[in-house]
């Protein structure tokens, strides 16, 4: 202003000309960099969402079939003469049968099928073998499981959906063609064109795959069966480590350093550590979890404990420096008051800062929780890339059993020479995006229903 | 109320409730309080007035001990109420705050309904036995508070909802909800509007039956009316303390007099 008046107004407002409907050349120019600054936000955006759809469709477009399995319908006799021989019913002597003792059942039962279908393999210039191997390796398996778990329909004829092999599975998904079975060596043209003989008789059919949520892992020779249960399980129970350590950990570790904790160079010292802590590599805490956890103080390999900890080590600078911000975004006005009616410092913290702060904290932590459920590297180091075919068992056991964890299961997957675990690895994919989405569902939903206005 | 008013005028001096003798504060290497003495009586409101960063406030929040929660203050001095030093290594801060309230400049009240506002305090410090006897704290402190018709209807309504001024005074309601002694207000009207500045300066005078008030004004118009001692702080001194009428008509320092009349400040 003093400026202006010393140099007069021909000085100071050289430019300017008097209409207001003229822009001058300087409006000009301050309006054309802003719209390329919006056309740049534009082009920004544009890339991010076109980057997000192309994931998607790739994701979902692969993944979604591993939801549907090509299964075989057949009535199988369950005969006693081979399951149960002394005819006691003893759960035990039934475990004792291998999946070999079933494979006899099975054939016999697709024979029947044929037969009753009046489809004769021989016509497409197939052995009863080769028709049998339209049949998954892991059929024998799927039936003894269910024989264990009804010994009771032992002696009873049984209609069973059996898994068909991956190739016919593959075959009805476009994965697998009549070009490409001539030179597969697992599976050939006849034996595609039985299948669909049998589909056009409804004996083989497509339907959804609960197998795929709820089974283990299996071999490499069988990606039909394979499922994502026990990774399922290994990510929840360590979802329930991170949860029940990191959440009170880092909530009393913040809390103390931000309320309680005195300025000096020794928490200035703290307070940087933690964020270097945020930055570490996730890789750099699975050596730690390798060499602490399991060859310092013990504890198994593979186990969701091991990793809950490591993934718990991982999150904690998450959570603190979240919970911290929210803390710290609470008006003082708030403390004083508390303190001014006589509330001790605790007090003031424990009623009133940390409510106001808990939607910033229950954020924080999912948003640490999710980052913990993805997380793949530490995971690999502790052993939990292993092939587990056991279900862990409930807790607290359970932590200590092998299990899986639904990043490493894709890994696992993707490594696998077999087409046909591609699309089981995007299917696991999917529902670790869901699960994901919904714990940020739950995080803007506490969000909104804990936020307080002050 | 008012009828009481001849008889207190009539008292010639009243019970010393806090005794202050060579206060200093220290924020890091400041120096912002400088041998401050000064005695503030029982049922009286004493007004501390002065310049923007005299040391007013600041003073004040020695009174209750709010300064520990700054890092860089130190206090020294002896603050004695009723005889005992509250800085003394005994004394508890939370005991001490209790029986020395405090009022805000902006209006505070918890994120909480109206009625955990004025209960709070009580709950905390174990006032009431039940909640029938909770009920009747919080109906006395808002009344006290000259808030009660206003808000009987919706106690559970957020005092956050209430206007400033009722804000304000639901502030002071809380404050004397845990029977304090003495009533620390600092700049209590800044934030108000001249109707409420002038219902919570009716409040101020009705407190002075139960309590010490202590308050902090930029307003000398509104020391004058609601004071029966003033303080005049100019550069981390007390330059002058007396009573109210003297101050504001027969100054004895020049320093007073140039503020009161508008010349410094």
């Amino acid at each position: 202003m003093t400026d202006a008046t010393a140099q007069g107004p021909d000085a100071s407002r050289p430019e300017r000309s008097g209409s207001l409907i003229a822009l001058d050349e300087r409006t000009r120019r301050r309006n054309r960099s802003e719209r390329r600054f919006r056309l740049y936000g534009l082009i920004a955006i544009g890339i991010g969402v076109l980057a997000l759809v192309v994931l998607l469709t790739s994701i979902l477009s692969q993944g979604l079939p591993a939801f549907q399995q090509t299964f075989v319908n057949a009535s199988v006799y369950l005969d006693p003469a081979k399951l149960d021989k002394n005819g006691t019913r003893d759960i035990e002597e039934i475990k004792k049968v291998s999946t070999f003792g079933y494979a006899p059942l099975i054939a016999d039962a697709m024979d029947r099928k044929m037969e009753s279908l009046g489809i004769d393999p021989e016509e497409f210039g197939l052995s009863d073998k080769d028709a049998l191997e339209m049949i998954s390796k892991e059929a024998a398996a799927q039936l003894r499981r269910y024989v264990i778990a009804n010994p009771d329909q032992i002696g009873q004829t049984v209609e069973f959906r059996f898994l068909a092999n991956g190739r016919i599975d593959g075959y009805y998904k476009g994965r697998v063609t009549m070009e490409s079975a001539e030179r597969d060596s697992n599976v050939s043209p006849a034996q595609l064109r039985l299948a669909d003989e049998l589909k056009a008789d409804g004996a083989l059919g497509t339907y959804f795959n609960w197998d795929f949520i709820t089974a283990a892992d299996a071999s490499e020779n069988r990606p039909e069966a394979a499922g994502i249960g026990v990774a399922i399980i290994g990510s929840f129970y360590m979802m329930l480590v991170v949860l029940f350590l990191a959440l009170p950990i880092g909530v009393a570790a913040s809390i103390y350093l931000e309320e309680f904790a005195p300025k000096n160079w020794f928490t200035d010292l703290i307070e940087v550590n933690i964020s270097n802590l945020a930055a570490v590599p996730s890789i750099v805490f699975g050596i730690l979890g390798l060499a602490i956890f399991i060859n310092y103080v013990g504890l198994p390999q593979s186990a969701p404990i091991v990793g809950g900890l490591v993934l718990t080590l991982m999150t904690l600078p998450t959570i603190i420096i979240s919970t911290r911000a929210s803390l710290k975004s609470v008006p003082p006005s708030i403390r004083d008051a508390a303190l001014g009616v006589g509330a001790s410092k605790m007090q003031s913290v424990f009623h009133h800062v940390l409510p106001l702060a808990m939607p910033g904290i229950l954020t924080g932590t999912i948003i640490g929780l999710a980052q913990a459920l993805g997380e793949t590297a530490p995971l690999m180091l502790i052993g939990m890339v292993a092939f587990v075919r056991e279900y862990p068992g409930a807790p607290p056991e359970g932590f200590f059993d092998p299990a899986s964890a639904l990043p490493v299961q894709v890994y696992n997957w993707t490594t696998r020479a077999d087409p046909a675990f591609v699309e089981r690895a995007s299917g696991a994919i999917i529902v670790l995006l869901l699960f994901l989405l919904c714990m940020n569902m739950i995080a803007i939903i506490l969000r909104r229903r804990f936020e307080r206005r002050w | 109320m008012n009828d009481m008013r001849p008889l207190e005028r009539a008292v010639e001096t009243k019970e010393i409730k806090f005794e202050c003798r060579d206060c200093q504060v220290y924020y890091g290497d400041t120096h912002a309080i400088k041998d401050v003495n000064v005695d503030i009586e029982d049922k009286t409101v004493t007004a501390f007035i002065g310049p923007s960063g005299c040391g007013k406030s600041t003073f004040l929040r020695c009174l209750n001990r709010m300064n520990d929660t700054i890092d860089i203050a130190r206090v020294e001095g002896s603050f004695l109420l009723d005889g005992e030093n509250i800085y003394d290594k005994r004394v508890d801060p939370v005991q001490l705050r209790a029986k020395v309230g405090m009022v805000f400049q902006k209006p505070n009240p918890f994120p909480k309904s109206i009625y955990d506002n004025i209960a709070y305090g009580p709950r905390i410090h174990g006032l009431a036995k039940n909640k029938a006897e909770l009920d009747e704290i919080v109906e006395k402190s808002l009344r006290r508070g000259a808030i009660w018709n206003e808000v009987k209807d919706r106690l559970d309504a957020p005092g956050t909802g209430l206007s400033g001024g009722q804000q304000q005074r639901l502030c002071i309601a809380r404050a004397v909800a845990t029977e304090p002694e003495v009533l620390l207000m600092d700049e209590p009207c800044s934030a108000l509007d001249p109707i409420a500045t002038a219902q919570v300066e009716e409040l101020i005078d009705e407190l002075r039956e139960s309590y010490s008030v202590v308050i902090v004004t930029h307003s000398m118009q509104q020391a004058a009316r609601v004071s029966q001692k003033t303080a005049f702080f100019h550069l981390g001194n007390l330059v002058e303390f007396g009573e109210t009428g003297q101050i504001f008509t027969n100054p004895k320092d020049p320093r007073t007099e140039s503020y009161i009349t508008g010349r410094i400040g």
